[in-house]
């Protein structure tokens, strides 16, 4: 499975440069209101947030809870307005599309959810989940969704599909579940899944399981997936490129398997320092953990967001001017002075 | 719809809820019983009622197994009538075109008290010549009294109490009195009725060829019927049983009508936020100051007093309430569901989730609340009705407590005019509100958990 | 019962009653622990190691209806207290809990301060000062600083309350804590913190502790012996240097299959099918079902082996 994520990324580089989705300089701040009246602020939850992602390519997010992730999410999915930036998907300025535009755009995004049980209404059978999307899209005749749900229900692997369509969610497993949100984001054939923390919430067991039907799925159509997750040790299985993202920026951008031999930034090196593999010797030693906690996203500190937790930071630079992003290796980018 | 069947299986755990469903489904059944025995506009013109509908009934008499918790006993009402041969009739021609027309009837008589009246209708045909009869009453004692000797027209009534040739032969000073002249010997001290056989002869004469005698003979006791009778001679069991679909329909519209509004409005409110929900929160709160039953009372007077006017009026002013405030609160937290999220992500419009989303989640928490609320909504009906405000040509439960009230039943000690429908009113009450709470328990603990 | 170990748990059985039938949550379960050792309980969704937390500690729901066996604590039986002994004596005194999602069950009308001194006064029947200082001396053992005493749970992040529960189930000195799910909803440095705090606190103070989990990689910072739950029983124990390089049950060995690597270049595989219900166990080893070694002896209730210093549940290694 890994060596078969090698060949995709390289591929994708070379193959067909088609971007699928570019975002540049995007900004994502939340008004803060004391009281209902009066203005208390911004929540920057994304604060200068620049990509591009190729057609067929898989990319995982990488950060912790406040990081912002989840407002980058939500804005890709169009749930959120971006307040400066742009969003570009297959040459289409996203702030451009309204109305019933805006809905076809959501089309053609899959999104699956962490928590799979609270992603599927609880009063609705599987046949009536799988269905909401093909008929908000225009599907009319039943006959022909069922036969687009029975084969979104054959691709999860979820056999006899016949026997799942009357169940409600609460009457199958969390995997189970999970592959039903999955096929409900698959159903209309979209170009770009957006994966948040897709495994978390499921079983150790099942959780490679979710990931390997991921991976077929994307390698089988294409597919653009963008995964969102803080598990360092399941990215290697599913994406060939990984962005680190901390405070609202996107500190590491790089190839997988560069990233996680060679981390650049001392964020990073913190993260992968602070995964452990199963190996009884990790109880002998303490590991380096950066002190403090993530910045709020209110009022971030000066210049590099991280130095007041770096060991490394220079003084003087790090604290005053906020570092741009750096290449010092091919295709491996990072946001830190130590590079410049 | 397993999910149904498996609350139906918990509700069945609490006998409150046993007791609860069997009540409502005997208020069902009996209303659907009543709509198809009884139909509307026989039920109406028979309420309207008149002499001709009801003149066979004593009135203010109570239900007949009233005799049960007495000592001593009272007579109950009957009528028989010669055109169905209840009363027997014995036609003997005699010359010249005469006939002498004998009708008799005895009966029974083993009560303590005295009935209210007794009346004779004479039906006759003629073309000039009048009838004549003659009128005897035979007590069990042997004793045989002259009531009348009278022509007849084509429809004559003799009302025993009210004859006043009756009350002088009878040596009684008011109408009153006829009555226990006619039951008990005055020349014994005691006032007790003679028990035994009373026959009523009636010989009569005719002058004419065709000419003929039809009488009906009415009895009224001081006890009639299963529900006993109000001022206007009326069965009570009509506006009981009449009052029991009007009741349950009333109570049910009204509170599905409100639940159902008031979901949409709140499921509204909550998720389309900005100037809506601010304007539904304002209606609201301006809404809990109005006073509803005056609202109520002014519209019935100034403007109808119809069924559907109150009812749509009462649903209106009860849309606006506390429950709005509730289910928004639930709607807005309901609203920051994952799943909803995702029904945002692919697409559905605010229409199809506020609708196939946000509500549907809410029923659970609807259905214990709707079943609750139907008893205020019957008390409410039945309350009006007291006021004088019902609807004019329904015969519901607070009808009857209206006229019982008007009629001053309970300074007459007439109570089962208000017993009745009142314990109709706390039983319905008492079903919908047992099976509402038990409802509550069921349905309740699973929204919450999830 | 031996006295130089500090818990012995012997067929620990607790069964709940529900509208569905009796949940078989802990199923005769045999245990124990050395002073100042971690042991690790792994298992996943559904196997009944949180009802396992609250059997030790007699944390019972209303519906119990069996709960039964011997749970010798520093050599007592503590099974035979009755409810106000119990109290007294044990819960909170001897040992403590830290609750799944406990970062979320602090009182949200209370200071941290006092929350964490509440047990010390209740239990120890201290002074609220002295009380509060001992809420300060477990404030540094978690390395939460002192000024946020006075502080209120929203203004803590996730990773310091969850630092403040740990104090809280300190603050009496017990000797064993068990902790059910510690790490689960926090971020991968929030994480390592934690089990950082945990280690010094196992250093320091020489508290036992009980971690129940199914976060295997993070479980390895911790244990020093690991003992795996299936299905309402323990299937393995065994040294945690024993153990991960080289489980004996398959159940371990496929769920240590199953966990990815970050360092290594390792395949991952996934278990198929679910774990029985606990209302409806069936008869013989659990694990048959799923189990790609079964053979006609499984269809028996297997023994417990005992290979050296390790003890497996299953036919495969009598």
């Amino acid at each position: 499975m890994v060596a078969q994520m090698e060949q995709i990324s390289v591929s994708a580089m070379k193959m067909s440069q088609r971007v699928l989705l570019a975002v540049h300089d995007l900004h994502v701040w939340y008004e803060l209101r004391r009281f209902g009246f009066g203005h208390a602020g911004y929540v920057k939850a994304v604060d200068g947030v620049s990509f591009e992602l190729v057609a067929g390519e898989t990319v995982a997010v990488v950060g912790e809870s406040g990081c912002g992730k989840s407002s980058l999410m939500k804005t890709i999915l169009g749930l959120n307005i971006p307040t400066s930036g742009e969003v570009i998907f297959n040459g289409v300025n996203l702030s451009e599309l309204k109305g019933l535009a805006l809905r076809g755009y959501r089309f053609q995004v899959g999104y699956v959810q962490q928590d799979p049980y609270g992603a599927l209404p609880p009063f609705m059978s599987v046949q009536q989940i799988l269905e909401e999307p093909l008929i908000i899209s225009g599907v009319k005749d039943k006959d022909e969704r069922l036969v687009r749900i029975r084969k979104v229900m054959d691709e999860v692997k979820l056999h006899p599909a016949d026997d799942f369509l009357p169940k409600f969610p609460h009457m199958l497993s969390g995997g189970q579940q999970q592959r039903i949100v999955i096929a409900r984001a698959m159903i209309r054939g979209p170009k770009l899944i957006v994966a948040d923390e897709p495994v978390s919430m499921l079983d150790a067991s099942v959780r490679v399981e979710i990931l390997k039907l991921l991976s077929n799925l994307q390698a089988e159509h294409h597919l653009s997936v963008i995964y969102i997750t803080h598990d360092l040790s399941t990215v290697k299985y599913f994406s060939a490129r990984i962005f680190v993202m901390y405070a609202g920026n996107l500190i590491e951008k790089a190839a997988t398997r560069d990233l996680l031999k060679n981390p650049l930034h001392p964020y990073t090196m913190a993260l992968l320092a602070a995964t452990s593999d199963p190996d009884a010797h990790n109880a002998e030693a303490f590991k380096d953990v950066p002190p403090g906690e993530p910045p709020s996203l209110v009022k971030p500190p000066a210049g590099c967001r991280f130095h007041p937790r770096c060991a490394k930071a220079i003084a003087g630079l790090c604290d005053v001017k906020a570092p741009p992003d750096f290449e010092p290796e091919p295709e491996h980018f990072v946001s830190c002075w130590l590079y410049q | 719809m397993t999910a149904l069947r498996n609350s139906f299986r918990e509700i069945l755990r609490y006998p409150s809820a046993i007791v609860g469903m069997l009540v409502v489904v005997l208020m069902v059944v009996t209303a659907i019983y009543t709509m198809i025995a009884i139909p509307y506009n026989t039920a109406i013109q028979e309420w309207r009622g008149g002499e001709d509908v009801w003149y066979r009934n004593p009135k203010f008499a109570p239900p007949v197994w009233f005799n049960f918790f007495l000592a001593r006993k009272l007579p109950e009402s009957f009528s028989v009538r010669t055109t169905d041969g209840s009363l027997m009739k014995t036609v003997t021609p005699a010359g010249q075109d005469t006939s002498t027309i004998d009708i008799t009837y005895s009966f029974n008589f083993n009560y303590d008290g005295y009935p209210q009246d007794m009346i004779l209708y004479f039906d006759t045909t003629f073309a000039q010549k009048q009838p004549f009869v003659s009128i005897a009453w035979i007590r069990p004692d042997g004793k045989k009294i002259r009531i009348a000797d009278i022509a007849v027209d084509h429809r004559t009534t003799f009302r025993f109490s009210q004859d006043p040739k009756l009350q002088q032969r009878l040596q009684v000073d008011v109408p009153e009195k006829v009555m226990q002249a006619l039951f008990t010997d005055s020349t014994k001290g005691t006032p007790e009725p003679i028990k035994g056989t009373y026959q009523l002869v009636i010989s009569g004469a005719t002058f004419e060829s065709g000419s003929d005698i039809n009488a009906e003979f009415v009895f009224l006791g001081q006890l009639y019927g299963l529900a006993g009778t109000d001022q206007a001679r009326r069965d009570l069991v009509l506006p009981l049983l009449w009052g029991t679909p009007v009741a349950l329909a009333f109570g049910l519209i009204a509170s599905l009508g409100t639940s159902i509004l008031t979901m949409i409005i709140a499921a509204v409110g909550a998720w389309y936020g900005g100037w809506v929900d601010e304007l539904i929160q304002r209606i609201t709160e301006v809404n809990l100051v109005l006073p509803f039953l005056s609202i109520l009372i002014l519209v019935g007077t100034f403007y109808s007093r119809s069924i559907w006017v109150i009812l749509g009026v009462t649903i209106l002013l009860s849309i606006f309430t506390g429950s709005i405030k509730a289910y928004r609160s639930i709607f807005l937290q309901v609203k920051e569901s994952n799943y909803i999220e995702a029904a945002r992500a692919y697409g559905a419009s605010d229409i199809r989730i506020v609708f196939l989303y946000l509500i549907p989640r809410m029923i659970p928490l609807l259905i214990p609340g709707l079943v609750s609320s139907v008893p205020a909504f019957v008390f409410l009906e039945a309350s009006l009705a007291v006021l004088g405000l019902g609807d004019p040509v329904l015969p519901t439960w607070g009808k009857i407590i209206e006229d019982a009230n008007s009629n001053g039943a309970l300074y007459k000690g007439l109570y089962y005019w208000v017993l009745e429908p009142a314990v109709l009113l706390m039983i319905t009450g008492l079903g919908f509100a047992m099976l509402g709470f038990a409802l509550d328990r069921v349905f309740n603990p699973r929204l919450r958990g999830q | 019962m031996s006295v130089d170990k500090l818990l012995q748990v012997n067929n620990l059985v607790l069964h709940f009653s529900t509208t569905n039938g009796a949940v078989q949550a802990v199923d005769g379960v045999d245990f124990q622990l050395d002073y100042h050792r971690a042991v690790v309980v792994l298992g996943e969704s559904g196997c009944g190691k949180t009802s396992f937390s609250k059997a030790i500690l007699r944390l019972l729901p209303r519906n119990v209806k069996r709960y039964d066996g011997h749970v010798y604590l520093q050599g007592n039986d503590v099974m035979q207290y009755d409810e106000e002994e119990y109290r007294k004596n044990v819960r909170w005194v001897a040992m403590s809990l830290v609750p799944q999602a406990a970062m979320n069950a602090l009182n949200p009308v209370l200071k941290v301060g006092e929350q964490v001194a509440e047990p010390a006064m209740i239990h120890l029947g201290v002074s609220k000062a002295e009380a509060m200082q001992q809420a300060r001396r477990m404030f540094q053992h978690v390395g939460v600083p002192e000024d946020f005493l006075n502080r209120y749970p929203f203004e803590l992040s996730g990773g310091m309350r969850q630092r403040v529960a740990l104090a809280m189930a300190l603050v009496t000195s017990p000797s064993l804590i068990v902790l059910d799910e510690p790490t689960s909803a926090l971020d991968l440095l929030t994480q390592a913190n934690i089990m950082n705090v945990l280690k010094r606190i196992k250093q320091e103070l020489g508290t036992s502790f009980i971690l129940i989990t199914h976060d295997i990689a993070t479980s390895s910072e911790l244990a020093d012996e690991v003992a795996i739950m299936y299905a309402g029983q323990i299937v393995e124990v065994a040294h945690a240097k024993d153990f991960f390089p080289a489980p004996l049950h398959p159940y371990s060995q496929m769920l240590m299959a199953s966990v990815p690597r970050l360092r290594s270049e390792s395949d991952p595989m996934f278990i198929t099918g679910q774990p029985p219900s606990l209302i409806d166990l069936p008869k013989g080893c659990r694990f048959a079902a799923r189990c790609p070694f079964r053979f006609e002896k499984c269809s028996e209730e297997p023994p417990v082996v005992q290979k050296g210093d390790r003890k497996v549940k299953c036919w495969l290694h009598v």
